[in-house]
C-alpha cells in the first residue's frame, strides 16, 4: 500500500516539499531552544505550562474524536460512516504524533525521556497519559491499516479487528480523560479543580475533532472528488452539533458554580479571562470574547437543520467552531490555570515567535502525516473501486 | 631514547590495564549490588522534620534577608532577576503567601509586611504524586527531595505545588553563576531544564548541621522532629498559636508560622 505515495500530481509533491522545508525551518528553531534552553519562550516560573501542553491537550482530543465514527459504525451498525472512517483514524494517527511532539517540545530534558518508562510511577497521571497515548496510537495503526488492506483485497477485515475496534473506543474515552486528570487533580490550580473538567475535554474534542475531520474531507472532496456521502455528512454533523452544545453547557456549569458559590478563588480566573485582573487586562481578553461569539455564531448556524444541511454555509460553521474551541482550549484553559497564579497575582504570559514557529512546525509534521497517510487510503481506494459511492 | 619510549609504553600499558580492570571491577560491582546508603556518624536524625518560623522575632523585612543570602549562598542559588528567577527562600506579603486567609482589618504587619516562605515539605506533596520519574521523593524523614539528574523537566511538579515552591531552570544557571565562582562548591550547580527548590539542607543534616536559614537565625526558626512531643519545634507548636500556608488543601505542609 505504500506505493500509492509514489504516485501524484505535481501539486502533491509541491505540498510535502513545502511542508519539509517549513518543518525543517521549525527544527532549527527547536534545536536553538535544545541549546539555550526553555527561557525562548514566554513561559515563566508562575506560568510554567505555555502553548506547547495547551495544544498537546487540545490534539489528545482531536485524536479521540475519531470515536465519533467509530462508535456509531461498530456499536449501532450506522455503515454509512464506514467510508469516512479510516480517514478519522488515520486523523487519529497524525494528532498522537503530534501531541508526542509536543510534549517532548515542552521537556527540559529531552534526552531523558526514557526516565518515564526506566522508572515507573503508576501514581503519576502523567505516566498514565504516555500509556495509553501510545496504546491509542498502535490500536490506530493496526486497525487502520489492517481494514485498509482488507478493503483493498476486496476481503472481511480478519475477525479479531472487531474487538481491537471495541478497546479503540473505550480507549478513545480513556485518553481524554486522563488528559483532563493531569489538571484536575491539582491543588491549587482552581480553573482546572473541577470534576466536570474531563466532561468538558471530551465535550469539546467532540465537536472539534469531527468539525476539523468533516472540514479536511470537504477539502478532499474538492481535491480529488472522493464523496463521503451525504447522510454520513449530515449524521456528523448533528454528532458535531449535539457536542458543541454540550460543551458550551459545562462551561456555563463553570460559571455558575463560580458565581452563586461567591468563592473568590473559583472566580478569579474566568474574570481574569474575560475582564482582567486588579484591573491588568491580558491580550487574552478579545480572544475569549472572539471565543464566546464564535461559539454561538457556530451554534447558530448549526441548530437549524436548514443551515446545517447547507453545503455553502456548513464549512464556514466548522470553522469558526473549531476556532472557538481552539481558542478556549488552546489558550484560555492554560492561561487561565495559572492566572491568576498561587500567590494570587498574575504573572503575564504571551508565546514567544520561536515558540509558536515551534508549534507551527509541529503542525506541519501532523499535516504531512496525514496527507501520506490519507494518500493511501485514497489510493487504495480508487484501486479497491471503492472510491465512488454506490 | 628508544628504551625511555619502551619504559613509557610498558608503563602506560601497565597503568591502562590496571585503570580498565579496576573499572570493570567497580562495575560489576555495581552492576551486582543494588544501591544502598547508610547513615553518617554525625547524622541528625528525625521521624519528621518540621520548622517553626517565629515571625514575631523578625521586626522587619530586613532582619530575613540574611537568611536568605546563606540559604542561596549555601545551594548555589543564581541571582538572576525576573520571570525565570530561582528561588528557595523569599519574601511575600502575608496576602501571597497566606491568600485564603484574607483579613482588611488585622494589624500593620498582615498589611505591609513581608513573610518568608519556602518549600513546605508537605505530608501529602502533591509534586511526589504527579513526578512522572520519581525525580522528586519523600525521603524517610519527610524531606521532600529532588534528583537533579533524573528530572525530566515535565514541570508537573509545579503545576501541583498550591505554594510555589518550585523553580525551573529556563536558562542555563551557570551563566549567572559559573560552577568556578559557586560560593559552596561542595554543592552542585544544576544544568538548564531542570526543577528545583529546598530540600530543608539534607546534605547539612546529613553531615550534623541544622539547615543554614535556621543556623543564620540565630534561634528565631526552629527545627525538629514534627513527631517527638519532646521536640524544641512541637514545645513551641504547642505554646503558641501558629499558621500554616493553604491548610484546607490537605497537604499537611511542615512549616508552621508563629504570628
Amino acid at each position: 500500500m505504500v506505493e500509492k505515495l509514489l504516485k501524484g500530481p505535481t501539486r502533491y509533491y509541491l505540498w510535502l516539499l513545502s511542508l519539509l522545508v517549513f518543518i525543517g525551518v521549525a527544527g532549527t528553531a527547536y534545536i536553538y531552544q535544545l541549546r539555550t534552553g526553555l527561557g525562548v519562550t514566554g513561559m515563566s516560573r508562575d506560568v510554567s505550562w505555555g502553548l506547547y501542553i495547551s495544544q498537546f491537550t487540545y490534539f489528545v482530543g482531536v485524536a479521540a474524536s475519531a470515536v465519533m465514527l467509530v462508535l456509531p459504525a461498530y456499536f449501532h451498525h450506522y455503515k454509512k460512516f464506514k467510508r469516512m472512517i479510516i480517514f478519522g483514524e488515520f486523523m487519529a494517527i497524525s494528532a498522537v504524533v503530534m501531541c508526542m511532539l509536543f510534549i517532548v517540545a515542552d521537556m527540559g530534558q529531552p534526552q531523558r525521556m526514557l526516565n518515564v518508562i526506566l522508572h515507573p510511577t503508576p501514581n503519576s497521571v502523567m505516566f498514565f497519559d504516555m500509556l495509553v497515548l501510545f496504546g491509542y496510537l498502535v490500536l490506530n495503526v493496526l486497525i487502520g491499516w489492517v481494514t485498509l488492506e482488507a478493503e483493498r483485497l476486496d476481503v472481511e477485515p480478519p475477525y479479531w479487528v472487531k474487538y481491537l475496534v471495541y478497546l479503540s473506543i473505550i480507549w478513545a474515552f480513556s485518553i481524554h480523560t486522563v488528559t483532563a486528570f493531569l489538571y484536575a487533580g491539582l491543588p491549587g490550580r482552581h480553573l482546572w479543580l473541577t470534576a466536570v473538567l474531563a466532561g468538558r475535554f471530551l465535550a469539546s474534542a467532540f465537536c472539534s475533532g469531527p468539525a476539523i475531520l468533516l472540514l479536511l474531507v470537504l477539502a478532499v472532496k474538492r481535491m480529488t472528488g472522493f464523496d463521503p456521502g451525504q447522510d454520513a455528512l449530515k449524521t456528523l454533523t448533528k454528532i458535531i452539533t449535539y457536542a458543541m452544545c454540550i460543551n458550551v453547557f459545562l462551561f456555563f456549569c463553570e460559571v455558575f458554580t463560580a458565581f452563586y458559590s461567591g468563592i473568590p478563588g473559583h472566580q478569579h480566573p474566568l474574570v481574569f479571562l474575560f475582564a482582567g485582573h486588579d484591573g491588568h487586562m491580558s491580550w487574552v481578553t478579545p480572544w475569549m470574547w472572539a471565543c464566546g461569539c464564535l461559539a454561538f455564531a457556530s451554534l447558530a448556524l448549526l441548530i437549524p437543520p436548514a443551515l446545517r444541511d447547507n453545503m455553502n454555509i456548513l464549512p464556514w460553521a466548522l470553522a469558526m467552531l473549531i476556532a472557538a474551541s481552539w481558542i478556549d482550549k488552546g489558550l484560555g484553559l492554560i492561561i487561565g490555570g495559572f492566572s491568576p497564579n498561587v500567590f494570587e497575582t498574575l504573572t503575564p504570559y504571551a508565546p514567544t515567535g520561536s515558540e509558536i514557529l515551534i508549534t507551527l512546525g509541529v503542525y506541519a509534521v501532523g499535516l504531512l502525516i496525514l496527507s501520506l497517510l490519507w494518500k493511501i487510503a485514497i489510493g487504495v481506494k480508487k484501486e479497491a473501486g471503492t472510491f465512488e459511492l454506490h | 631514547m628508544n628504551t625511555d619510549r619502551r619504559h613509557f609504553l610498558k608503563i602506560a600499558g601497565i597503568s591502562a590495564f590496571a585503570l580498565s580492570a579496576g573499572l570493570a571491577g567497580r562495575a560489576a560491582e555495581a552492576a551486582v549490588a543494588p544501591g544502598k546508603y547508610e547513615h553518617g556518624p554525625n547524622t541528625l536524625h528525625a521521624g519528621r522534620w518540621g520548622m517553626v518560623i517565629d515571625t514575631r522575632k523578625f521586626p522587619s523585612e530586613a532582619d530575613y534577608l540574611p537568611l536568605i543570602k546563606a540559604c542561596h549562598e549555601a545551594h548555589n542559588v543564581p541571582n538572576q532577576p525576573g520571570p525565570h528567577e530561582i528561588k528557595w527562600m523569599w519574601l511575600a506579603p502575608y496576602k501571597e503567601g497566606f491568600p485564603d486567609d484574607e483579613n482588611h482589618y488585622g494589624p500593620e504587619k498582615f498589611k505591609t509586611g513581608k513573610f518568608p516562605l519556602l518549600c513546605n515539605h508537605c505530608e501529602n506533596p502533591p509534586c511526589v504524586r504527579v513526578c512522572p520519574t520519581k525525580a522528586t521523593y519523600k525521603m524517610e524523614d519527610g524531606i521532600v527531595a529532588m534528583d537533579y539528574h533524573r528530572c525530566i523537566g515535565c514541570r508537573f511538579c509545579m503545576a501541583a505545588c498550591p505554594f510555589g515552591a518550585r523553580s525551573f531552570n529556563f536558562i542555563d544557571p551557570r551563566i549567572a553563576m559559573p560552577s568556578d565562582k559557586a560560593p559552596n562548591p561542595a554543592y552542585p550547580t544544576r544544568m538548564p531544564g531542570v526543577v528545583e527548590k529546598c530540600t530543608f539542607c539534607a546534605e547539612r543534616l546529613a553531615a550534623g548541621k541544622l539547615p543554614a536559614c535556621v543556623e543564620a537565625s540565630g534561634g528565631k526558626i526552629l527545627f525538629g522532629d514534627l513527631n517527638n512531643p519532646k521536640s524544641d519545634v512541637r514545645k513551641a507548636l504547642a505554646e503558641n498559636f501558629s499558621i500554616r500556608r493553604k491548610p484546607s488543601l490537605g497537604t499537611q505542609p511542615g512549616v508552621y508560622y508563629l504570628v
